[in-house]
This record gives structure tokens, C-alpha cells and sequence, in this order.
């Protein structure tokens, strides 16, 4: 992989079309991240195809969805995966909460990411007082209780999937820039990059076209694991009640609106609970495999 | 090593002055109206005015600030605007079950992550090891309620053996230390288990078996130690992922700590008190940063102070 590196910065669409089919490979390889992968696909398959898969209306408050005492009924043939307190189909529900917890995570993530590589690519090249500046403000969200923070704000605003989506991504893009920043500023020493420079190529083409190809492999592993907190802080958000707000179902809400409940309807916790672990480890399963396959440097020490 | 300490005391004191005025800015555009809220439904406009006056509410944004930082710097968090008491008398009489929860968490975390981690390390690239490891990841991708609420189940409702929550004797403390410890395992053990690689193929390890010392104490005397000092300095960055936790696990246990004052508080909209959680918490974590970034070289000499 050393080799190739002076070929990236020039031709990076045919230097990947090769190495993508090795990572798949290598993902595949492992049992552990080809589960992950496996379940990250069949749960994006899940929010796609929801209207066909789920079996009932998810908010449908049915009468023959509650025992003769009121009580929720547990799973069973009829209702896969039980009821829950109002008598609606937690299966139905939990499919629905998918396409809550991925459309989140995704644009929360997309967000973060695209905002911390920004401000570690124009620190990191820029230097000097940029630098200083942007790395302090890093400085500060690193020592801001995360979630405290994004409930603070999450309260402020009335939550919305896009409010929400924007205060996970205001907590979460920090680690990015760090990242990224570090790769930049060593990035931005090296002699092609130089070499760029003393040709007069402008500050905006030298960091697009020859440092963010080399950054690339960085910033999918770090998206990949930051979708895995970007879901649990979106859980959490909504388990709190000042996240996604009922009645559009996720997985966190779901846990928040039938807690009270939990001693006799285990169900009604383990299974969105379930949930959200599958999806935060699948990504960070999938996310570890990608830092191995893509990353020489730390090849050898697992 | 003064000037350097010097220079991270002034760096950790601007941190939390940002920090201040960020959190400041924020409960600033609170639309929910304090002043509103304190005097009740049904109170006259001219109350709810009256009212706003005396907290200084009426104010210009920048004359509020100041007035709260000249404040802060005399120890003074303010009042709560429900329960009129000091913010600092609030926080102090919770601080020691947060305190408390902290520290038994930190054991939990030591003990199964370092395990978890040496074990992984001998066993490397067994079944054992990959098992191992994915059960460090599944800690870390299990948020803290859930983890809480099944662990309620299991071991409160249906063992019986804790329980269901509150505050007061060892029993009490076990299931919220454990879940707030779970997800430093997963992290813990993962460093171990990297660092305990690093020794184990280090010349004095070779020296020793060449020796013909036994297994069990090239472990135990040689390898152990080198592998958990530069772990045992990461303590202090663990705080910050502790005081992320405690608003959550505080609330599903009923712990009367800190976390759980601030959740109280964010649903009544106390401006004051949510302030002084926020401060308080961001000032263990820069403390927590500051501690490991010291303790780190005197750990391992190979780290230079910069």
C-alpha cells in the first residue's frame, strides 16, 4: 500500500476502484464485521421496505392489542415481537424506529463529519492563528459533558428529527477535526505538497484535489464508528424525552414511553433495546475491520 | 515541567471560561420564560415583571454575564430559581454520592477491563481473544439506559438480589456502578489488551523466561505492571466519559447525585442549577485531562512534556 501512495493524489478514481474490492474481502473475511455488515444491510433493507414488512399500522392503537385488563401483550404468533401499552404492534414499530435511527444517524453523522473535516483540513494546512483558533474551540467541546450538552440544547429547541439530527452533529464532529487536523498538518509538510505549492496551485485545489484523497481512508473509519454514537446519542436523546418526540417512533422513545411498565413487560425494553445495540456495534464492528484494512500503520497489532 | 504546568493551568482555566460563556449563551435563548415559571399560572404581568427584575432577567445580555462570572469567581453559582437555595449548597450536598458512584464505577472498570484486556492479550487471536473482544465492543455500543433498565430487571425485580434503586447502602451501589463501569470496560480492555502486546514482545520479557522464571510470575511481576501504568494514566481522560454518563444512569437508578439534580432541573427549565451542573462537570473533566497529561510522562519517561 506504501507504494501506491504518489499515484493517489493524481489519479484517485482508478487507485480505488481496486483496493474497494480488497477491503470488501477483508470485511467478509472476518466473521465479526461481516456480521456487522450483514446486519447493517438487512436493517437499511428494513427501513426501505418498511411499508411492505410491517405487519400492522404502527400507530395503530388496537383494541384486540391489550389483555382483557388493559395490560400489553407479550410475543406471540399474532403480534411477533408483543404490544405495547396503547396496544400497538411493537414489531411494526421497531421497523419504523429503523428508518428513524438510520435517516439520524446518517445526516447527523454526514454533517459532523463533513464539519469536523473541514475544520481539520483548513486547520491543519492553514496553521498559525486558524489553527490555534479551531483547535481551542476543539479544545472546549472536548470538555463539555457531551450529553448534558445536547440535552441542554435539545431542550432549548423544539426537537425535531432535523434539530435533533443538528445537536448530535454539534457534539460530534470534534473528534473528526482532531483527526483529520493531524493527518492535514503532516500532510501539509511533505515535498508533493510543496512541490504544488511552488507551482502556484491555489490553497483550495491543493487541499482538494492532492490532501483529502490521502485523508479519505480517515475519515470513512472515523464516519463509520461515529454513525455507532451518533445512533446511541440519539437513543439516549429520546429515551430522555427530549429527542425524536412521539408519535414517530425510535427506537429511544419507544423505551421512554413504556418504561414505567418494564417489571411486567420486559419486552417492551429488550427488544428496542436490542435494536440499538445490534446497529451501534454492527457500525462499530464494520468501522474496527475498515481501520484495519485501511490503515497499514496499524496492521500487526491485532 | 513549572512553566509547562503553568501554561496547562492558564489553558484549563480559558477552557472553562468558554465554557461558561457558551453554556451562558445557550440558557440565554431558553425560550421557556424562568420569571414566568417561578411566579405560576396565574400570576399578573406586573408580578411576572417584579419577578424578572429581581433575578436581573430585565438586563442586557453582557451585563448578565458579567455580573454571573464576577460571581462565579467568588464561589457563587447562583440561586435556584424554584428551590431558593444556592446552586453551590445543591451541588455539595450531591457531590458525594456522585462522588461515590465515580469511584466504584473506576474500580468495576479496572478490574474487568484490565482482566478482560491481559486475558485477550495471552489468549491473542484465539477464540477466546476475538470472544473477548467482541464483548468490549458490545459495551461500548450499549447505551447506559438500556444496560440500566435490564440489569434492574434481572437482578432487582426478578433475582431480587439489589435493589431497584435509591441510595444509602453497598447493595444500592453495585447495579449503577456497574453500568456506568460497563462501558469503560469496553475501553480498558481494549488498551490493555494493545499494551500488554507491546511488553509481551519487549527484550526483558525474553530475559526473564530465559531466565526459566515461571509463567504465572513473568505475568504477574514483569509484564502486568509495564502494561497497566501507561493505562493507570488514562484515568483522568475517563472522566469526562463518567460525567456524560451520570445524568442518565442517576435518573434510571434514583441516585441522588449531581446527574440527577441536572435532569430535575432541565425539566423545570432552573436555569442556575443547570449552569452549575455544566461548570461543575467540566471542571473534573479539564481537571481529569490536566492529571493525565502530568501523570502520563512520569509514568513512561519515553513521553515528552510539550
Amino acid at each position: 500500500m506504501n507504494t501506491e501512495t504518489t499515484n493517489v493524489p493524481d489519479q484517485p478514481a482508478t487507485a480505488k476502484r481496486h483496493p474497494a474490492k480488497a477491503v470488501l474481502l477483508a470485511i467478509l473475511k472476518r466473521p465479526q464485521s461481516a456480521f456487522g455488515l450483514i446486519v447493517i444491510v438487512a436493517m437499511v433493507l428494513a427501513a426501505v421496505l418498511a411499508p411492505w414488512i410491517v405487519p400492522y399500522d404502527p400507530n395503530d392503537q388496537m383494541f384486540d392489542g391489550l389483555s382483557l385488563e388493559g395490560a400489553p401483550l407479550p410475543p406471540s404468533a399474532k403480534f411477533w415481537l408483543g404490544t405495547d401499552l396503547l396496544g400497538r404492534d411493537l414489531f411494526s414499530r421497531l421497523v419504523l424506529g429503523t428508518q428513524t435511527s438510520l435517516i439520524i444517524g446518517v445526516l447527523a453523522n454526514g454533517i459532523a463529519v463533513v464539519l469536523g473535516a473541514t475544520v481539520g483540513i483548513v486547520a491543519g494546512y492553514f496553521g498559525g492563528v486558524v489553527a490555534a483558533v479551531l483547535m481551542r474551540i476543539t479544545d472546549l467541546m472536548m470538555a463539555f459533558p457531551a450529553l448534558l450538552l445536547a440535552i441542554v440544547l435539545a431542550a432549548i429547541f423544539k426537537p425535531s428529527l432535523l434539530i435533533v439530527a443538528l445537536v448530535i452533529a454539534m457534539v460530534n464532529w470534534v473528534q473528526m477535526a482532531r483527526v483529520v487536523y493531524t493527518e492535514t498538518r503532516s500532510m501539509a509538510q511533505r515535498d508533493f505538497i510543496e512541490v504544488q505549492r511552488a507551482m502556484g496551485a491555489s490553497a483550495p485545489r491543493i487541499l482538494i484535489r492532492h490532501i483529502l484523497p490521502h485523508l479519505i481512508y480517515s475519515i470513512i473509519v472515523f464516519g463509520t464508528l461515529g454513525i455507532s454514537t451518533t445512533v446511541l446519542l440519539e437513543a439516549t436523546l429520546s429515551y430522555l424525552g427530549v429527542g425524536v418526540q412521539p408519535p414517530t417512533p425510535s427506537w429511544g422513545n419507544i423505551i421512554f414511553e413504556n418504561q414505567t411498565y418494564f417489571a411486567n413487560a420486559p419486552w417492551l425494553v429488550f427488544f428496542p433495546g436490542l435494536a440499538i445495540v445490534l446497529l451501534a456495534l454492527s457500525f462499530n464492528l464494520l468501522g474496527d475491520a475498515l481501520r484495519d484494512a485501511l490503515d497499514p500503520k496499524l496492521k500487526g497489532r491485532h | 515541567m513549572w512553566s509547562y504546568l503553568i501554561r496547562r493551568l492558564i489553558e484549563a482555566a480559558l477552557i472553562l471560561l468558554g465554557i461558561s460563556l457558551v453554556t451562558f449563551v445557550l440558557l440565554y435563548l431558553v425560550p421557556a420564560d424562568p420569571a414566568r415559571q417561578i411566579a405560576g399560572r396565574s400570576a399578573t404581568a406586573e408580578t411576572v415583571a417584579n419577578i424578572r427584575a429581581q433575578l436581573g432577567l430585565d438586563q442586557p445580555f453582557h451585563i448578565q454575564y458579567v455580573r454571573y462570572l464576577g460571581n462565579l469567581l467568588q464561589g457563587d453559582l447562583g440561586r435556584s430559581y424554584l428551590q431558593r437555595t444556592e446552586v453551590s449548597e445543591l451541588i455539595a450536598a450531591r457531590m458525594p454520592a456522585t462522588l461515590l458512584l465515580m469511584l466504584a464505577a473506576i474500580v468495576v472498570e479496572l478490574i474487568v477491563g484490565l482482566t478482560i484486556g491481559a486475558v485477550a492479550a495471552l489468549r491473542r487471536n484465539t477464540p477466546v481473544d476475538h470472544g473477548l473482544m467482541v464483548f468490549s465492543f458490545v459495551t461500548i455500543s450499549a447505551p447506559q439506559f438500556v444496560v440500566g433498565i435490564l440489569l434492574l430487571y434481572v437482578f432487582a425485580v426478578q433475582l431480587g438480589w439489589f435493589p431497584i434503586g435509591g441510595y444509602g447502602t453497598f447493595a444500592h451501589l453495585v447495579l449503577p456502578a456497574v453500568t456506568i463501569g460497563l462501558l469503560g470496560t469496553g475501553w480498558y480492555s481494549r488498551m490493555m489488551r494493545s499494551s500488554m502486546i507491546d511488553v509481551l514482545a519487549q527484550d526483558f520479557v525474553r530475559t526473564a523466561r530465559a531466565k526459566g522464571l515461571g509463567r504465572m510470575r513473568i505475568i504477574l511481576r514483569h509484564v502486568g505492571p509495564n502494561a497497566i501504568l501507561p493505562i493507570i494514566a488514562m484515568i483522568g481522560i475517563d472522566i469526562g466519559l463518567f460525567m456524560s454518563g451520570i445524568v442518565v444512569v442517576e435518573s434510571v437508578f434514583g441516585w441522588p447525585g449531581i446527574g440527577q439534580l441536572a435532569w430535575q432541573a432541565i425539566q423545570r427549565v432552573d436555569i442556575p442549577i443547570i449552569m452549575g451542573v455544566t461548570l461543575v462537570s467540566a471542571f473534573f473533566i479539564v481537571l481529569g485531562n490536566l492529571l493525565a497529561d502530568l501523570i502520563a510522562p512520569m509514568v513512561d519517561p519515553r513521553i515528552k512534556l510539550k
